[in-house]
Protein backbone atom coordinates (compact mmCIF):
# COMPACT_ATOMS: atom_id res chain seq x y z
CA UNK A 1 0.00 0.00 0.00
CA UNK A 2 1.10 3.37 -0.75
CA UNK A 3 1.39 6.23 1.88
CA UNK A 4 2.20 9.42 1.59
CA UNK A 5 4.99 10.75 3.89
CA UNK A 6 7.63 13.05 4.42
CA UNK A 7 11.39 11.86 3.68
CA UNK A 8 12.34 12.86 6.92
CA UNK A 9 9.52 10.50 9.25
CA UNK A 10 9.69 7.92 5.92
CA UNK A 11 13.92 7.41 7.03
CA UNK A 12 12.54 7.02 10.86
CA UNK A 13 9.97 4.35 9.52
CA UNK A 14 12.48 2.77 7.40
CA UNK A 15 14.83 2.41 10.30
CA UNK A 16 12.21 0.84 12.81
CA UNK A 17 11.31 -1.33 10.18
CA UNK A 18 14.77 -2.59 9.30
CA UNK A 19 14.92 -3.35 13.31
CA UNK A 20 16.58 0.09 14.96
CA UNK A 21 15.42 0.39 17.95
CA UNK A 22 18.38 2.89 19.44
CA UNK A 23 18.57 6.80 18.21
CA UNK A 24 20.88 8.88 19.79
CA UNK A 25 20.21 12.65 18.47
CA UNK A 26 20.44 16.44 18.41
CA UNK A 27 17.40 18.69 16.68
CA UNK A 28 18.35 20.51 14.05
CA UNK A 29 16.89 21.85 11.01
CA UNK A 30 15.96 20.49 8.06
CA UNK A 31 16.10 16.98 9.66
CA UNK A 32 13.80 17.47 12.97
CA UNK A 33 11.16 15.62 12.11
CA UNK A 34 13.00 12.44 11.67
CA UNK A 35 14.51 12.51 15.69
CA UNK A 36 10.56 13.90 16.42
CA UNK A 37 9.16 10.63 14.62
CA UNK A 38 11.85 8.27 16.62
CA UNK A 39 10.90 10.24 20.11
CA UNK A 40 7.32 9.04 19.45
CA UNK A 41 7.31 5.47 17.49
CA UNK A 42 10.77 4.07 19.64
CA UNK A 43 9.03 4.31 23.38
CA UNK A 44 6.27 2.13 22.00
CA UNK A 45 8.19 -0.64 20.86
CA UNK A 46 11.05 -0.79 23.70
CA UNK A 47 13.17 0.90 22.18
CA UNK A 48 15.60 3.92 23.16
CA UNK A 49 15.13 7.50 21.91
CA UNK A 50 17.33 9.88 23.89
CA UNK A 51 18.11 13.68 22.73
CA UNK A 52 21.61 13.92 24.24
CA UNK A 53 23.16 17.04 25.10
CA UNK A 54 25.43 17.90 22.13
CA UNK A 55 25.87 16.42 18.77
CA UNK A 56 29.48 15.13 20.11
CA UNK A 57 27.42 13.35 22.92
CA UNK A 58 24.69 12.05 20.41
CA UNK A 59 27.25 10.15 18.18
CA UNK A 60 29.35 9.21 21.46
CA UNK A 61 25.86 7.64 22.28
CA UNK A 62 26.35 5.86 19.32
CA UNK A 63 29.21 4.16 19.35
CA UNK A 64 28.53 2.36 22.63
CA UNK A 65 25.54 1.41 21.23
CA UNK A 66 27.33 0.17 18.09
CA UNK A 67 29.54 -1.71 20.18
CA UNK A 68 26.95 -3.01 22.35
CA UNK A 69 25.66 -5.19 19.28
CA UNK A 70 22.60 -2.68 19.00
CA UNK A 71 21.59 -1.91 15.25
CA UNK A 72 21.21 1.85 16.00
CA UNK A 73 21.47 5.07 14.33
CA UNK A 74 21.50 8.96 14.58
CA UNK A 75 20.56 12.24 12.10
CA UNK A 76 21.86 15.75 11.77
CA UNK A 77 22.28 18.19 9.38
CA UNK A 78 25.15 19.47 7.98
CA UNK A 79 26.57 21.86 10.77
CA UNK A 80 25.95 19.14 13.21
CA UNK A 81 27.28 16.44 10.93
CA UNK A 82 30.87 18.15 11.08
CA UNK A 83 30.52 18.01 15.20
CA UNK A 84 29.88 13.86 15.17
CA UNK A 85 33.06 13.52 12.35
CA UNK A 86 35.35 12.98 15.52
CA UNK A 87 32.82 10.23 16.99
CA UNK A 88 32.58 9.18 12.98
CA UNK A 89 36.09 8.46 13.07
CA UNK A 90 36.28 6.42 16.16
CA UNK A 91 33.27 4.35 15.16
CA UNK A 92 35.38 3.28 12.35
CA UNK A 93 38.46 2.92 14.10
CA UNK A 94 36.86 0.63 16.49
CA UNK A 95 35.23 -1.39 13.51
CA UNK A 96 31.42 -1.10 14.85
CA UNK A 97 28.29 -0.37 12.09
CA UNK A 98 26.20 2.27 12.47
CA UNK A 99 23.58 4.69 10.19
CA UNK A 100 24.33 8.21 10.32
CA UNK A 101 22.17 10.42 8.30
CA UNK A 102 22.90 13.78 6.99
CA UNK A 103 20.26 16.07 5.55
CA UNK A 104 22.25 18.58 3.93
CA UNK A 105 21.67 21.93 4.28
CA UNK A 106 23.73 25.30 3.01
CA UNK A 107 27.05 26.15 4.88
CA UNK A 108 30.10 27.20 5.38
CA UNK A 109 29.24 27.32 9.01
CA UNK A 110 25.52 27.88 10.35
CA UNK A 111 25.04 28.68 6.55
CA UNK A 112 21.41 28.25 6.15
CA UNK A 113 18.47 25.75 6.08
CA UNK A 114 18.09 25.35 2.44
CA UNK A 115 18.73 21.95 0.82
CA UNK A 116 22.44 21.63 -0.21
CA UNK A 117 24.96 19.21 -1.20
CA UNK A 118 28.24 21.00 -0.20
CA UNK A 119 29.01 18.19 2.02
CA UNK A 120 30.07 15.37 -0.10
CA UNK A 121 33.77 16.32 0.26
CA UNK A 122 33.26 15.40 4.00
CA UNK A 123 31.18 12.85 3.23
CA UNK A 124 33.12 11.12 0.92
CA UNK A 125 37.20 11.87 1.45
CA UNK A 126 36.83 12.88 5.26
CA UNK A 127 34.39 12.23 7.56
CA UNK A 128 36.68 12.25 10.25
CA UNK A 129 40.28 12.29 10.97
CA UNK A 130 42.54 9.30 9.50
CA UNK A 131 42.61 6.53 7.27
CA UNK A 132 38.98 5.81 6.41
CA UNK A 133 35.95 4.98 4.10
CA UNK A 134 32.43 5.27 5.54
CA UNK A 135 29.59 3.98 3.14
CA UNK A 136 28.03 6.74 1.58
CA UNK A 137 24.67 6.55 -0.13
CA UNK A 138 22.49 9.04 -1.90
CA UNK A 139 19.26 8.10 -2.38
CA UNK A 140 17.25 10.85 -4.67
CA UNK A 141 13.10 10.09 -3.73
CA UNK A 142 11.34 9.41 -0.48
CA UNK A 143 10.81 5.95 -1.87
CA UNK A 144 14.56 5.69 -2.54
CA UNK A 145 15.51 6.60 1.19
CA UNK A 146 13.22 4.31 2.69
CA UNK A 147 14.75 1.72 0.15
CA UNK A 148 18.30 2.55 1.09
CA UNK A 149 18.02 2.13 5.05
CA UNK A 150 17.82 -1.42 5.43
CA UNK A 151 20.82 -1.90 2.87
CA UNK A 152 22.58 0.59 4.26
CA UNK A 153 22.28 -1.02 7.31
CA UNK A 154 22.94 -4.53 6.60
CA UNK A 155 26.69 -3.25 4.74
CA UNK A 156 27.00 -1.67 8.04
CA UNK A 157 26.77 -4.72 9.87
CA UNK A 158 28.05 -7.17 7.01
CA UNK A 159 31.57 -4.63 7.19
CA UNK A 160 31.58 -2.97 10.54
CA UNK A 161 31.68 0.47 9.35
CA UNK A 162 29.62 3.54 9.35
CA UNK A 163 27.01 4.11 6.83
CA UNK A 164 26.02 7.45 5.65
CA UNK A 165 22.72 8.38 4.02
CA UNK A 166 23.22 11.85 2.64
CA UNK A 167 20.15 13.50 1.88
CA UNK A 168 19.06 17.04 1.69
CA UNK A 169 16.19 19.43 2.95
CA UNK A 170 14.21 18.99 -0.13
CA UNK A 171 14.43 15.52 0.43
CA UNK A 172 13.64 15.49 4.06
CA UNK A 173 10.97 17.84 3.70
CA UNK A 174 8.86 16.50 0.60
CA UNK A 175 6.36 14.35 0.94
CA UNK A 176 5.68 11.03 -1.43
CA UNK A 177 4.03 8.17 -2.00
CA UNK A 178 5.96 5.47 -0.31
CA UNK A 179 5.46 1.73 -0.04
CA UNK A 180 7.07 0.99 3.23
CA UNK A 181 8.69 -2.89 3.72
CA UNK A 182 6.13 -5.01 6.12
CA UNK A 183 6.11 -4.70 9.49
CA UNK A 184 7.67 -7.38 11.00
CA UNK A 185 10.99 -9.75 13.12
CA UNK A 186 13.83 -8.52 11.47
CA UNK A 187 16.50 -11.33 12.13
CA UNK A 188 19.85 -9.29 12.73
CA UNK A 189 22.99 -10.95 12.08
CA UNK A 190 25.57 -12.15 15.10
CA UNK A 191 27.36 -9.61 16.48
CA UNK A 192 30.64 -12.29 18.17
CA UNK A 193 32.47 -8.94 19.10
CA UNK A 194 29.81 -7.54 21.07
CA UNK A 195 30.45 -5.97 24.27
CA UNK A 196 27.81 -6.95 26.02
CA UNK A 197 26.85 -9.15 29.24
CA UNK A 198 28.27 -13.01 28.56
CA UNK A 199 28.36 -14.42 32.21
CA UNK A 200 31.77 -14.94 31.98
CA UNK A 201 31.60 -17.92 29.32
CA UNK A 202 34.44 -15.62 26.54
CA UNK A 203 37.02 -13.61 26.98
CA UNK A 204 35.91 -10.29 27.13
CA UNK A 205 35.20 -7.97 23.73
CA UNK A 206 36.87 -4.81 23.71
CA UNK A 207 35.45 -1.69 21.56
CA UNK A 208 38.63 0.29 21.09
CA UNK A 209 40.68 2.80 18.15
CA UNK A 210 43.75 3.17 20.17
CA UNK A 211 46.74 1.32 18.86
CA UNK A 212 50.22 2.53 20.00
CA UNK A 213 52.02 0.09 18.13
CA UNK A 214 52.65 1.66 14.87
CA UNK A 215 53.08 -1.89 12.72
CA UNK A 216 50.24 -2.71 14.66
CA UNK A 217 48.20 -0.06 13.60
CA UNK A 218 49.43 0.07 10.18
CA UNK A 219 48.32 -3.69 10.14
CA UNK A 220 44.70 -2.99 10.53
CA UNK A 221 44.42 -0.20 8.48
CA UNK A 222 45.48 -2.24 5.73
CA UNK A 223 43.02 -5.03 6.92
CA UNK A 224 40.76 -2.63 6.81
CA UNK A 225 41.09 -0.99 3.18
CA UNK A 226 41.19 -4.85 2.03
CA UNK A 227 37.45 -4.27 3.12
CA UNK A 228 36.75 -1.24 1.48
CA UNK A 229 38.67 -2.52 -1.85
CA UNK A 230 35.90 -5.67 -1.76
CA UNK A 231 33.31 -3.08 -1.38
CA UNK A 232 34.35 -1.13 -4.00
CA UNK A 233 34.14 -4.44 -6.53
CA UNK A 234 30.96 -5.21 -4.65
CA UNK A 235 28.52 -2.83 -3.82
CA UNK A 236 28.76 -0.01 -6.42
CA UNK A 237 25.12 1.18 -7.45
CA UNK A 238 24.61 3.79 -10.33
CA UNK A 239 21.18 4.30 -12.14
CA UNK A 240 22.11 5.51 -15.96
CA UNK A 241 19.05 6.42 -18.22
CA UNK A 242 19.46 6.97 -21.97
CA UNK A 243 23.79 6.97 -21.05
CA UNK A 244 24.29 4.12 -23.73
CA UNK A 245 23.64 6.07 -27.15
CA UNK A 246 24.44 9.44 -25.54
CA UNK A 247 26.55 12.44 -26.99
CA UNK A 248 26.52 14.21 -23.09
CA UNK A 249 25.71 12.92 -20.16
CA UNK A 250 25.10 14.23 -17.10
CA UNK A 251 26.12 13.10 -13.85
CA UNK A 252 24.10 14.44 -11.00
CA UNK A 253 22.62 12.70 -7.75
CA UNK A 254 20.15 12.87 -5.02
CA UNK A 255 17.78 15.66 -5.39
CA UNK A 256 19.71 17.31 -7.76
CA UNK A 257 19.79 14.16 -10.16
CA UNK A 258 16.05 14.67 -10.31
CA UNK A 259 16.28 18.35 -11.50
CA UNK A 260 19.01 16.98 -13.96
CA UNK A 261 16.16 14.49 -15.25
CA UNK A 262 14.00 16.51 -16.47
CA UNK A 263 16.28 18.51 -17.94
CA UNK A 264 17.78 15.39 -19.75
CA UNK A 265 14.47 14.70 -20.97
CA UNK A 266 13.79 18.57 -22.34
CA UNK A 267 17.04 17.89 -24.13
CA UNK A 268 15.77 14.92 -25.82
CA UNK A 269 12.76 16.31 -27.13
CA UNK A 270 15.04 19.02 -28.49
CA UNK A 271 17.22 16.56 -30.69
CA UNK A 272 20.22 16.56 -28.39
CA UNK A 273 21.02 12.98 -27.31
CA UNK A 274 21.45 13.42 -23.50
CA UNK A 275 21.73 11.15 -20.87
CA UNK A 276 21.95 10.80 -17.46
CA UNK A 277 24.40 8.61 -14.71
CA UNK A 278 23.29 8.68 -11.27
CA UNK A 279 25.34 7.67 -8.71
CA UNK A 280 23.64 5.55 -5.86
CA UNK A 281 26.46 5.12 -3.61
CA UNK A 282 29.16 8.04 -3.30
CA UNK A 283 31.25 6.09 -1.62
CA UNK A 284 31.92 3.49 -3.50
CA UNK A 285 31.98 5.88 -6.48
CA UNK A 286 30.86 4.43 -9.62
CA UNK A 287 34.43 5.09 -11.42
CA UNK A 288 34.33 2.47 -13.89
CA UNK A 289 30.37 3.29 -15.12
CA UNK A 290 31.41 6.68 -15.84
CA UNK A 291 35.11 5.25 -17.51
CA UNK A 292 32.73 3.44 -19.65
CA UNK A 293 30.25 5.99 -20.69
CA UNK A 294 33.83 8.42 -21.43
CA UNK A 295 34.68 5.65 -23.95
CA UNK A 296 31.81 6.95 -26.29
CA UNK A 297 29.97 10.07 -24.66
CA UNK A 298 31.81 13.78 -26.30
CA UNK A 299 31.17 15.29 -23.05
CA UNK A 300 29.64 15.35 -19.42
CA UNK A 301 28.14 18.33 -17.39
CA UNK A 302 28.25 17.51 -13.29
CA UNK A 303 25.39 19.14 -11.78
CA UNK A 304 26.08 20.14 -7.96
CA UNK A 305 24.13 21.74 -5.21
CA UNK A 306 27.30 23.28 -4.52
CA UNK A 307 30.31 24.83 -6.03
CA UNK A 308 31.91 21.55 -7.50
CA UNK A 309 32.38 18.23 -5.35
CA UNK A 310 31.56 15.26 -6.71
CA UNK A 311 33.09 16.97 -10.37
CA UNK A 312 36.45 15.99 -9.16
CA UNK A 313 36.07 12.39 -8.67
CA UNK A 314 33.82 12.35 -12.49
CA UNK A 315 37.13 13.95 -13.53
CA UNK A 316 39.47 11.49 -12.16
CA UNK A 317 36.95 8.45 -13.47
CA UNK A 318 36.84 10.32 -16.80
CA UNK A 319 40.57 10.55 -16.52
CA UNK A 320 41.03 13.28 -19.71
CA UNK A 321 39.43 11.23 -22.17
CA UNK A 322 36.68 14.38 -22.73
CA UNK A 323 35.63 17.52 -21.06
CA UNK A 324 33.96 17.52 -18.17
CA UNK A 325 31.94 20.87 -17.44
CA UNK A 326 30.40 21.63 -13.88
CA UNK A 327 27.31 23.44 -13.01
CA UNK A 328 26.22 24.06 -9.67
CA UNK A 329 23.89 26.53 -7.68
CA UNK A 330 25.02 26.59 -3.76
CA UNK A 331 23.76 28.35 -0.31
CA UNK A 332 20.46 26.86 -0.67
CA UNK A 333 19.49 27.15 -4.08
CA UNK A 334 17.72 24.36 -5.83
CA UNK A 335 19.20 24.41 -9.82
CA UNK A 336 15.97 24.66 -12.08
CA UNK A 337 15.53 22.16 -15.06
CA UNK A 338 15.94 25.55 -17.24
CA UNK A 339 19.03 26.06 -16.29
CA UNK A 340 20.50 22.87 -16.71
CA UNK A 341 18.97 22.36 -19.77
CA UNK A 342 20.82 25.33 -20.81
CA UNK A 343 23.96 24.32 -19.72
CA UNK A 344 23.75 21.08 -22.05
CA UNK A 345 22.94 23.18 -24.77
CA UNK A 346 25.73 25.23 -24.68
CA UNK A 347 27.95 22.33 -24.49
CA UNK A 348 26.27 20.62 -27.39
CA UNK A 349 26.92 23.63 -29.38
CA UNK A 350 30.46 22.87 -28.38
CA UNK A 351 31.01 25.80 -25.83
CA UNK A 352 32.30 24.70 -22.79
CA UNK A 353 29.84 25.65 -19.58
CA UNK B 1 -13.54 4.81 -5.81
CA UNK B 2 -10.41 5.25 -7.31
CA UNK B 3 -8.98 4.72 -11.03
CA UNK B 4 -5.80 4.24 -12.39
CA UNK B 5 -4.11 5.87 -14.48
CA UNK B 6 -6.59 8.84 -15.50
CA UNK B 7 -6.04 10.72 -18.18
CA UNK B 8 -6.44 13.68 -16.15
CA UNK B 9 -3.82 16.58 -17.16
CA UNK B 10 -0.47 17.22 -15.04
CA UNK B 11 -1.00 19.33 -12.01
CA UNK B 12 1.86 21.60 -11.29
CA UNK B 13 1.03 24.18 -8.65
CA UNK B 14 2.13 26.51 -5.82
CA UNK B 15 -0.23 27.37 -3.00
CA UNK B 16 1.00 29.70 -0.79
CA UNK B 17 -1.06 32.58 1.89
CA UNK B 18 0.26 33.43 5.70
CA UNK B 19 1.06 30.34 7.82
CA UNK B 20 -2.38 29.65 9.56
CA UNK B 21 -4.56 29.58 6.22
CA UNK B 22 -4.28 25.75 5.85
CA UNK B 23 -1.87 26.40 2.56
CA UNK B 24 0.44 22.88 3.80
CA UNK B 25 -2.72 21.21 4.57
CA UNK B 26 -4.51 22.56 1.43
CA UNK B 27 -1.01 20.99 -0.37
CA UNK B 28 -1.80 17.70 1.13
CA UNK B 29 -5.01 17.42 0.11
CA UNK B 30 -4.38 17.76 -3.31
CA UNK B 31 -1.07 15.19 -3.42
CA UNK B 32 -3.47 12.96 -1.56
CA UNK B 33 -6.46 13.08 -4.21
CA UNK B 34 -3.94 12.45 -6.89
CA UNK B 35 -2.89 9.77 -4.35
CA UNK B 36 -5.91 7.93 -4.34
CA UNK B 37 -6.10 8.44 -8.09
CA UNK B 38 -3.21 6.20 -8.10
CA UNK B 39 -1.09 8.78 -9.83
CA UNK B 40 2.39 10.16 -9.06
CA UNK B 41 2.57 13.47 -6.54
CA UNK B 42 4.66 15.02 -4.58
CA UNK B 43 4.59 18.19 -1.72
CA UNK B 44 6.87 20.10 -1.26
CA UNK B 45 6.64 23.16 1.33
CA UNK B 46 8.83 26.14 2.03
CA UNK B 47 10.13 26.00 5.28
CA UNK B 48 12.14 28.74 5.48
CA UNK B 49 12.03 32.11 7.34
CA UNK B 50 9.23 33.52 6.27
CA UNK B 51 6.85 30.74 7.46
CA UNK B 52 7.46 32.97 11.12
CA UNK B 53 4.36 35.53 10.16
CA UNK B 54 4.93 36.12 6.36
CA UNK B 55 4.34 33.82 3.76
CA UNK B 56 4.19 30.06 4.28
CA UNK B 57 4.30 28.17 0.58
CA UNK B 58 4.03 24.85 -0.74
CA UNK B 59 4.56 22.83 -4.40
CA UNK B 60 2.00 20.10 -5.43
CA UNK B 61 2.82 18.09 -8.58
CA UNK B 62 0.52 15.11 -9.65
CA UNK B 63 1.76 13.12 -12.83
CA UNK B 64 0.85 10.01 -14.71
CA UNK B 65 4.93 9.73 -14.80
CA UNK B 66 7.41 10.24 -12.62
CA UNK B 67 7.69 13.58 -11.23
CA UNK B 68 10.90 14.90 -11.48
CA UNK B 69 11.66 17.86 -9.73
CA UNK B 70 9.12 18.58 -6.96
CA UNK B 71 9.91 22.19 -6.51
CA UNK B 72 7.61 24.14 -8.85
CA UNK B 73 9.08 27.38 -10.03
CA UNK B 74 6.68 28.13 -12.93
CA UNK B 75 3.19 26.53 -11.76
CA UNK B 76 0.32 25.96 -14.56
CA UNK B 77 -1.79 26.67 -11.45
CA UNK B 78 -1.44 28.71 -8.41
CA UNK B 79 -3.87 29.46 -5.37
CA UNK B 80 -2.66 33.07 -3.45
CA UNK B 81 -4.04 33.95 0.01
CA UNK B 82 -2.62 37.02 0.98
CA UNK B 83 -1.21 39.96 -0.42
CA UNK B 84 2.54 38.91 -0.46
CA UNK B 85 2.32 35.93 -1.78
CA UNK B 86 -0.19 37.41 -4.74
CA UNK B 87 2.85 39.45 -5.36
CA UNK B 88 5.60 36.95 -5.35
CA UNK B 89 4.01 34.15 -7.27
CA UNK B 90 1.51 35.85 -10.00
CA UNK B 91 4.11 36.45 -12.50
CA UNK B 92 5.51 32.96 -11.88
CA UNK B 93 2.66 31.37 -13.52
CA UNK B 94 3.02 29.53 -16.86
CA UNK B 95 0.75 31.52 -19.96
CA UNK B 96 -2.06 28.98 -20.05
CA UNK B 97 -1.97 28.68 -16.65
CA UNK B 98 -4.95 29.21 -13.75
CA UNK B 99 -5.02 31.56 -10.87
CA UNK B 100 -7.19 31.12 -7.48
CA UNK B 101 -6.95 34.66 -5.91
CA UNK B 102 -8.90 34.86 -1.97
CA UNK B 103 -10.34 37.78 -3.34
CA UNK B 104 -11.46 38.80 0.11
CA UNK B 105 -8.26 39.15 1.57
CA UNK B 106 -6.21 40.22 -1.77
CA UNK B 107 -7.79 43.86 -3.03
CA UNK B 108 -5.00 43.56 -6.38
CA UNK B 109 -6.27 42.36 -9.52
CA UNK B 110 -4.04 40.30 -12.03
CA UNK B 111 -2.97 42.81 -15.17
CA UNK B 112 -1.99 39.54 -17.25
CA UNK B 113 -4.46 38.68 -20.11
CA UNK B 114 -2.80 34.71 -20.54
CA UNK B 115 -4.03 33.21 -17.04
CA UNK B 116 -7.53 32.22 -16.39
CA UNK B 117 -8.17 34.06 -13.11
CA UNK B 118 -10.86 33.14 -10.67
CA UNK B 119 -11.69 35.67 -7.67
CA UNK B 120 -13.03 33.92 -5.40
CA UNK B 121 -14.04 35.47 -1.52
CA UNK B 122 -13.28 32.27 0.41
CA UNK B 123 -13.05 34.04 4.30
CA UNK B 124 -16.80 35.68 3.28
CA UNK B 125 -18.39 32.71 1.56
CA UNK B 126 -16.75 30.51 4.46
CA UNK B 127 -18.19 32.50 7.25
CA UNK B 128 -22.00 33.31 5.38
CA UNK B 129 -21.99 29.84 5.34
CA UNK B 130 -21.25 28.68 8.57
CA UNK B 131 -17.84 27.11 7.47
CA UNK B 132 -15.31 29.31 9.67
CA UNK B 133 -11.64 28.32 9.05
CA UNK B 134 -12.15 26.44 6.08
CA UNK B 135 -11.41 29.04 3.21
CA UNK B 136 -8.68 27.05 2.01
CA UNK B 137 -11.13 24.53 1.67
CA UNK B 138 -12.84 26.71 -1.13
CA UNK B 139 -10.19 27.73 -2.48
CA UNK B 140 -9.43 24.05 -3.39
CA UNK B 141 -12.83 23.35 -4.77
CA UNK B 142 -12.33 26.44 -7.27
CA UNK B 143 -8.87 24.74 -8.28
CA UNK B 144 -10.63 21.33 -8.58
CA UNK B 145 -13.10 22.97 -10.78
CA UNK B 146 -10.45 24.91 -12.85
CA UNK B 147 -8.37 22.21 -13.60
CA UNK B 148 -9.85 18.90 -13.09
CA UNK B 149 -7.02 17.61 -10.61
CA UNK B 150 -9.35 14.20 -9.51
CA UNK B 151 -13.27 14.27 -9.30
CA UNK B 152 -15.19 15.60 -6.73
CA UNK B 153 -15.66 12.04 -6.00
CA UNK B 154 -11.70 11.23 -4.96
CA UNK B 155 -11.81 14.76 -3.47
CA UNK B 156 -14.73 13.61 -1.04
CA UNK B 157 -12.81 10.61 -0.44
CA UNK B 158 -9.74 12.03 -0.12
CA UNK B 159 -11.32 14.53 3.03
CA UNK B 160 -12.57 11.50 4.76
CA UNK B 161 -9.11 10.22 4.67
CA UNK B 162 -7.25 13.03 5.56
CA UNK B 163 -9.33 15.33 8.50
CA UNK B 164 -8.01 13.44 11.86
CA UNK B 165 -10.29 11.38 13.75
CA UNK B 166 -10.38 13.28 16.33
CA UNK B 167 -12.26 15.82 13.94
CA UNK B 168 -14.18 13.49 12.11
CA UNK B 169 -17.45 15.16 12.78
CA UNK B 170 -15.41 18.01 10.55
CA UNK B 171 -15.55 15.93 7.71
CA UNK B 172 -18.97 16.82 5.95
CA UNK B 173 -18.30 20.45 6.31
CA UNK B 174 -15.42 20.21 4.47
CA UNK B 175 -16.64 18.34 1.69
CA UNK B 176 -19.64 21.14 1.82
CA UNK B 177 -16.61 23.62 1.39
CA UNK B 178 -15.44 21.71 -1.77
CA UNK B 179 -18.61 21.94 -3.32
CA UNK B 180 -18.83 25.74 -1.99
CA UNK B 181 -15.80 26.76 -4.17
CA UNK B 182 -16.46 24.36 -6.69
CA UNK B 183 -19.70 26.01 -7.79
CA UNK B 184 -18.66 29.59 -7.26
Amino acid sequence: MRVLMKGNEALAEAAVRAGCRHFFGYPITPQTELAAYMAKRLPKIDGVFLQAESEIAAINMVLGAAAAGARVMTSSSSPGISLKTEGISYIAGSDLPALIINVQRGGPGLGGIQPSQADYWQATKAPGHGDLHILVFAPNSVQEMVDTVQNAFDLADEYRMPAMILADGMLGQMMEPVTLPDEGEIQLPQKPWATNGHGGNRPRNIANSLYIEAAELEHLVRERFARYAEIEQKHVQVEQIGVDDADFVVVAYGATARVCQAAVRAARAKGIKAGLLRPITLWPFPTQAIAEAANHVQAFLTVEMSMGQMVDDVRLAVNGKVPVAFYGRTGGIIPTPQEVLEQIEKIAEGGQA
Amino acid sequence: MSTQNTTRPDLNAVLAGFGGQGILFMGKAIAYAGLLDGREVSWLPSYGPEMRGGTANCSVCISDEQICSPLVTAPDALVVMNQPSFEKFVDTVKPGGVVVVESSIISAKVTRDDVTVHYVPATTLAEEHGLKGLANIILMGKLLAATGFATRETMADTIAKIVPAKKAHLIPRNIEAVELGFKY
